[in-house]
């Protein structure tokens, strides 16, 4: 099990919690869980949303491991110049 | 519209083209004898990269008509170096990273080599206003302005 | 991926130096080729109409008289690109940026285009093609865009991310918020709160080289296009999308790129010259004027943004808000958001809110600007910072350090952070000399911290031994300021072989596998780790063949410094390989010598940045000038350290333009004023002074070498860093960017009561 932290707007799509507890081993299962128990956030993650383990930010590796007490927090996806 | 016929000289060599009476020096260069080392960044004048020298005078090619070549000297980045031997202004743009995307380092190039011609040893200040009408967005002028006082040394000694 | 990028503390024989760049010569001899030196037999030249108007209903376009002109070969309006975005709203909104199709929502953006023998020609045509256009009331200003009595750009927008669901559509398109703690109580605990509103216009990346392209579609349903792009897979999947291609039946390749700083990452021009080919069956050659670069292409959000911070007597910050809203142009962004996720991502804060607010205005969409949206919100919080530090009674950089993230710092926009770079670039700004130069009379100083995400992505790289022992190494990111020089260098370093051994280009798109662009300064983060890791299968390989060589187990050989070495007393009469010999050999061994990465790079570290500078200003006219300028910043591990003091520099005096002079200036028409250099004046030579460089090097935790993202963060800090110098130097506070000198003066004669 793993505490999520979803960003403020993120939250509001989720029923306006701002923490969930999710079972998931990986990047991939935290996102397929994520949307089968909120479905709001599916077009979200459908479009691309970051994920940070531990401060450090994941953009597309859904094979990343969540370790047990690891600070998962979900962020938008950002541009650049 | 007719052409007008133009006999010029660019880099030292004779040469003989057709534009159009409204067509620019830099479009001539560029379009018409391949010389695409003049780069249009504006079309305006604003901006110095597509510096040139003409009768020894710093000129936005791109204000210039190509009819206006007619029997006078044109000298493009591509006449700067001797053969494989780089121009100092060129070597120490070089070694001292003075260009980033490189877009804007002709036109420098050759107002530097205009700057220094017409004065050998100058200051950093006679330098910062002797290149203020080329643009750089990259390098805040810091480099340039240095390779150029490192040139200006290196051909004082030559 | 079975590479391993955490940081191993190694020491370095390549990285860390100086050498000349790969594509230099071509560069100071005019050989370079960008995206307006190429040309193709038969090649057209393709012009864009622009509307004149920032914001109309096109009820009809008649091309008929300009498809009769003679020379004339195309034209096409927004039917010849049928929306095939799939209800990608995204895409659509780039499709319908590269030609209106219902309304022309900005001065200068595009309703038809042309494609002729020649520029003359195509220029009669474009005056030929008759538009009927009812023209709407329009908005350009991001405040007056919120307002309930706006015009409104797009009637099926309804603000996102509000608790109750909105009944009316608006120009704001999404509302964000950020934070932690409570901001209430926080406030309640501050012995000091500074509040105050500030504005910053928009400004251009102002990239010297134009938007330019050559597309050649065949009747085959093949096509080729020649591009100045920051991301040429990008540019094949966004044109293959807008014109029903298959990705792979477009091959995009990069010119050299003459300057981008975000502007080049997305298509523009690419699918309208495309287009035109497709129709005219001949290559187009498609360049933007300088005029159609400020009116349709770039530029950066204006904002306007509220922020209160308070702090206790001892300088303790105990709450921050902030409430950004930017404007996107007449499409969708998340431009405020990125700004309410870095503004306060430099303090350590137990009570932080920002939120933001997106808005629609009449002007061109918002594109990607160094460190997109960061800079203005860093000024708006670092003037505030200053500010309070100042009604404390403490010394700025003192407040600053007090306040600082650290590691284990709960960032304002989430997570927690690693081992990050801001308080040692506090201290080293803090110890260094310029912080105790003397000023004179009407001369201020001013710093500013700033913070930057940095990305990684998707990368690709292959590595090719050649059989004489060189070394071709292709990359997918557009080299923007030096990165083959860097590149290189990575892989001599992993090789154990020497820098001029090496050769980098940037492959086309079938050359390669898929590459992201080069933003948020991934290009060196990302592909340096590509790299290493071409490098290192390259290595196993080359142990490989040198096991062969000597007919000895692979175990038993280990790479060093450019050799295979056979390993153990028993072995003790081999010479050592070189790469050379083994290279050589390779026809005899297996075949061509080769290691290939195909990597998502994450953990790009976080960066910041401390600036210093020294403003004078004359209070008679307002005029300013910049007397001196510091940057000290983090860069993980600078890879060729005088490219990263190029990045510094370039990023600062950006900066400095924006913060001093640099603004679009529509007319009460919705028409832009100033679409040139001369009127939108960016730094030249003589406006600035030497820009001296600190290089921190804090290693990221998850790059082999320890490398961070250093193109972005040198922009964060200047805006703020100079409006704080001029308000000490002019005695008062100022809150609108840019400074110009007709807004110092109106400020320091308000101040006086003039």
């Amino acid at each position: 099990m793993v505490e999520v932290t979803l960003w403020g707007s993120l939250g509001a799509l989720a029923g306006g919690k701002s923490k969930v507890e999710i079972e998931a081993k990986d990047i991939r299962e935290l996102f397929r869980k994520l949307a089968e128990q909120y479905p709001g956030l599916e077009p979200l993650i459908e479009k691309g949303i970051a994920v940070a383990i531990d401060g450090t930010i994941y953009r597309d590796t859904w094979s990343k491991e969540l370790p047990p007490g690891a600070e998962i927090f979900l962020l938008p996806r950002l541009a650049g110049g | 519209m007719a052409g007008v016929a133009v006999s010029t000289t660019i880099n030292g060599d004779t040469i003989e083209y057709l534009c159009q009476p409204d067509e620019t020096l830099l479009d001539v260069l560029r379009d018409r004898l391949g010389l695409t080392g003049a780069k249009e960044g504006c079309g305006t004048g604003d901006c110095g990269a597509c510096s040139i020298i003409l009768d020894d005078r710093l000129v936005c090619s791109c204000l210039v008509l190509g009819a206006e070549a007619e029997g006078r000297r044109v000298e493009t980045i591509e006449g700067m170096a001797h053969g494989d031997r780089l121009h100092p202004l060129q070597q120490k743009f070089l070694e001292h990273a003075a260009l980033q995307c490189g877009i804007c380092t002709p036109g420098f190039l050759i107002a530097a080599k205009d700057l220094l011609a017409k004065n050998p040893d100058p200051t950093e200040e006679e330098i910062r206003f002797g290149l203020a009408g080329n643009l750089c967005r990259c390098t805040g002028y810091d480099k340039i302005v240095r390779a150029v006082q490192d040139a200006a040394i290196v051909m004082k000694q030559a | 991926m079975n590479f391993d990028p955490r940081y191993s503390g190694r020491n370095f024989t390549s990285v860390g130096t100086r050498p000349l760049r790969p594509d230099g010569v071509d560069k100071v001899t005019g050989r370079a080729r960008y995206g307006a030196d190429f040309n193709m037999a038969g090649q057209l030249v393709g012009r864009v109409l622009r509307s004149p108007h920032p914001h109309a209903t096109i009820r009809k376009i008649d091309t008929s008289k300009a498809e009769k002109l003679a020379g004339v070969k195309a034209v096409i309006t927004a039917a010849d690109l049928p929306d095939l975005t799939d209800g990608d709203a995204a895409m659509y909104d780039i499709l319908d940026n590269c030609m209106a199709r219902k309304k022309a929502l900005y001065d200068g953006h595009a309703v038809a285009a042309v494609a002729a023998v020649d520029a003359r020609t195509a220029r009669q045509a474009l005056k030929l093609i008759e538009v009927d256009y009812e023209v709407l009331p329009h908005v350009v200003d991001v405040d007056e865009a919120m307002k309930h009595t706006a015009p409104l750009l797009n009637d099926a927008i309804f603000t996102e991310g509000l608790e109750e669901k909105p009944v009316k559509p608006s120009n704001v398109t999404k509302r964000t918020q950020f934070g932690h703690g409570d901001i209430h109580e926080g406030f309640g605990h501050a012995d000091f709160v500074v509040e105050r509103s500030f504005k910053t216009e928009q400004t251009h990346q102002g990239y010297i080289e134009p938007h330019a392209c050559v597309a050649n579609v065949s009747s085959d349903g093949t096509a080729d296009l020649w591009v100045c792009t920051q991301g040429h897979f990008v540019y094949r999947q966004h044109c293959a999308q807008l014109l029903g291609m298959e990705a792979s039946k477009l091959r995009v390749t990069s010119s050299e790129i003459g300057g981008g700083f975000g502007g080049k990452t997305h298509v523009w021009a690419e699918p309208v010259a495309l287009a035109l080919s497709r129709k005219a069956g001949r290559p187009v050659k498609l360049v933007m004027t300088r005029d159609e670069v400020f009116r349709a292409s770039g530029p950066t959000s204006a904002t306007s943004i509220d922020v209160r911070i308070g702090a206790r007597k001892d300088g303790t910050i105990t709450a921050a808000e902030a409430t950004l809203r930017y404007s996107c142009g007449p499409y969708a962004g998340m431009w405020a958001e990125i700004g309410a996720m870095t503004a306060f991502a430099c303090y350590r804060l137990e009570n932080v809110s920002t939120v933001g607010y997106e808005v629609l205005v009449n002007r061109p969409k918002t594109a990607a600007y160094r460190a997109p949206s960061a800079p203005m919100a860093a000024f708006a919080v670092e003037s505030a910072v200053d500010e309070l530090a100042k009604e404390i009674g403490m010394d700025p950089v003192e407040f600053r350090i007090r306040n600082a993230a650290q590691e284990g710092t709960r960032s304002s926009y989430g997570p927690v952070y690693g081992p990050i770079g801001i308080g040692p670039t506090l201290e080293a700004a803090k110890n260094h000399p310029h912080m105790k130069a003397p000023l004179g009379k009407n001369q201020g100083r001013g710093m500013a911290c700033g913070f930057w995400f940095n990305f990684g992505g998707q990368t690709c790289t292959d590595l090719n031994i050649g059989m004489d022992g060189s070394v071709s190494l292709a990359v997918g990111t557009v080299d923007v300021g030096g990165s083959r020089a860097s590149l290189s260098l990575v892989a001599a370093e992993e090789l154990g072989i020497a820098y001029e051994q090496v050769k980098a280009v940037v492959a086309d798109t079938s050359s390669l596998g898929y590459n992201d662009m080069t933003d948020g300064s991934r290009g060196t983060f990302s592909s340096s780790m590509a790299t290493i890791s071409a490098a290192r299968n390259a290595i196993k390989i080359l142990r490989e063949r040198a096991a062969q060589m000597w007919d000895i187990p692979v175990d038993d050989v280990v790479w060093e410094k450019g050799y295979a070495i056979a390993k153990g007393e028993k072995y003790g009469n081999l010479a050592a390989l070189s790469l050379r010999e083994i290279a050589a050999a390779s026809g005899k061994t297996g075949g061509p010598i080769a290691g290939h990465s195909e990597l998502v790079a994450d953990g790009a570290g976080v960066s910041f940045a401390t600036h210093i500078c020294d403003i004078e200003v004359d209070p008679e006219t307002g005029a300013t000038r910049v007397l001196r300028y510091t940057v000290v910043q983090d860069a993980g591990k600078a890879v060729h350290p005088t490219y990263v003091e190029g990045q510094y520099q370039g990023g600062a005096a950006q900066g400095i333009g924006w913060a001093l002079n640099e603004e679009y200036i529509y007319g009460k028409d919705g028409r832009l004023q100033n679409p040139g250099f001369l009127d939108y004046r960016i730094p030249v030579c003589s406006d600035l002074p030497m820009i001296d460089t600190q290089i921190l090097e804090i290693p990221n935790p998850n790059h082999p070498y320890g490398v961070r993202g250093v193109g972005e963060t040198s922009i964060v800090p200047p805006l703020a860093a100079i409006a704080n110098a001029v308000s000490n130097a002019a005695g008062v506070r100022m809150t609108h960017i840019p400074m110009s000198p007709p807004r110092i003066l109106a400020a320091i004669e308000a101040e006086r009561g003039d």
